[in-house]
């Protein structure tokens, strides 16, 4: 609930 | 290794090692800034004296969402990367790009030109047709089995030998059919003699056109000047305008340069959107400190603050359906590079070099005319091998400035001829540019986070 995490990409 | 700021509202965290970005509210932001070096019940304690409204229990589940974070590798991950950083200096000098030098020699004398008016401390020169059509030979044969190869048709200003320009595309089209490759081609003009003829073709062959102009009248025409002293945006911005309009949905760019006489540069991006630009770029100029443009710490402040505004404006203008790209922020999380070429970085030296009017060859255009860093020709090759061997080698890994630098893994420890320019080292670090990347970085990826929040 306090943390969003962004969609990112695995390098 | 984590980044953490405050901007336009937003608590971001970024985790270095994996490219995760975090937005996240004041409680979860302090107890990660705590997490690695406080004992989890003074975590609580702190949180709670800090946040009365806060209970145990929810600082004790914030917690456990961190820990699960870092159990997924998706913060405070390890660096996993460094002991690859030796494998990539291994990398293979398989040629992907040149730029080609079609022009040393400029219409325009503007004082901050690192080309030296263009003219690169040497002869005035322009590519002839049998050079430039050796150096698209020289490209293909040293392309391995790369398919898509670039050309950047550069100068100088390459408009002063159009017709060259236009005999080696053509030269390269009937390349593509014999050698199974594919050319993209982009130029870069000051705009002084771009035709609706040269539009025309720019439309049809070339991928990306760069267009030089600094954004306000007064800042553009304070050093972007002709021969005889008189300045050149009347003569430029109806040529970019029309060539702007016939471009389309094609790509280019506005691209100015600032100093230490726009540090106001918000300005000059918004002049650019009146004239009806919308694919920008402004970058600060790279100079001797001594020259009277030069950026220095003073101007820092107010340069983080335009970026700043620049970004929250970005946003605004997204909302309202009137949106502008800006090339220093068009960062990707989703699709950016891989491991290796956030390491190892452009690729000058190696991948990519620049071709003088004379064939000869030397890493990138920004080493173009010293002597200490010609490489060979396009008829006998790469001859100085130590030089490309040296380049092989810059990669962040081998910048001992960029260690603890939270933002390594976006620039790849950064331009090898501003760091050779600024501290006599390729692999030295223009820290000046970093404190204006990392307030780059920060921006874009708050873009990233306001996007994702709507």
């Amino acid at each position: 609930k306090r943390i969003k995490t962004l969609e990112t990409r695995d390098l | 290794m984590i980044h953490q700021y405050k901007l336009n509202g937003y608590n971001i965290v970024l985790d270095v090692y994996s490219g995760s970005v975090h937005s996240v509210d004041a409680v979860a932001y302090d107890v990660i800034a705590m997490y690695t070096d406080t004992p989890k019940d003074k975590i609580v304690a702190r949180i709670r004296e800090k946040y009365p409204e806060v209970s145990e229990a929810d600082v004790l589940e914030c917690i456990e969402d961190v820990e699960e974070l870092k159990a997924n590798g998706k913060l405070f991950t390890d660096d996993a990367f460094s002991a690859r950083a030796a494998a990539f200096k291994a990398k293979t000098c398989v040629l992907k790009a040149l730029c080609l030098h079609v022009a040393h020699s400029c219409n325009l004398a503007c004082a901050y030109c690192f080309a030296g008016q263009g003219e690169y401390s040497g002869e005035n020169a322009l590519m002839s047709y049998d050079v430039g059509k050796r150096a698209m030979d020289f490209l293909v044969e040293n392309s391995g089995s790369r398919t898509n190869l670039e050309v950047d048709f550069f100068g100088g200003e390459p408009l002063l030998n159009w017709d060259v320009v236009k005999r080696l595309v053509a030269y390269g089209r009937a390349l593509e059919k014999t050698c199974g490759k594919k050319f993209r081609f982009t130029l870069t003009t000051n705009g002084v003699l771009l035709d609706p003829e040269v539009t025309d073709f720019c439309n049809k062959e070339m991928y990306n056109v760069v267009l030089s102009l600094d954004g306000r009248k007064e800042i553009h025409d304070r050093y972007r000047v002709d021969r005889a002293g008189k300045g050149s945006y009347e003569r430029v911005v109806p040529n970019f305008q029309a060539f702007v309009k016939a471009r389309g949905d094609g790509e280019y760019y506005v691209r100015g340069t600032y100093s230490r006489y726009n540090t106001d540069f918000l300005q000059d991006i918004l002049h650019m959107t009146e004239l009806g630009f919308s694919k920008l770029s402004m970058e600060p100029v790279v100079s001797n400190p001594d020259e009277p443009w030069a950026l220095s710490e003073s101007d820092l402040p107010v340069l983080y603050e335009q970026y700043e505004r620049l970004a929250s404006l970005m946003l605004e203008r997204e909302k309202e359906g009137r949106p502008f790209t800006f090339y220093h922020y068009m960062v990707d999380l989703k699709n950016g590079p891989c491991i290796y070429k956030r390491i190892s970085g452009c690729g000058s030296g190696t991948e990519y070099l620049a071709v003088t009017p004379q064939g000869e060859l030397y890493p990138c255009h920004q080493f173009v005319g010293d002597p200490h860093f010609l490489m060979g020709d396009i008829w006998k090759g790469v001859a100085n091998t130590a030089l490309r061997e040296e380049f092989q080698g810059c990669s962040v890994y081998a910048r001992e400035g960029c260690k603890d630098c939270w933002a390594k893994l976006f620039c790849a420890g950064g331009c090898a001829a501003n760091a050779y320019h600024t501290t006599g080292s390729l692999t030295g670090v223009y820290e000046y540019g970093c404190k204006l990347f990392r307030k780059r970085m920060e921006c874009s990826i708050m873009r990233k986070v306001a996007q994702a929040e709507e």
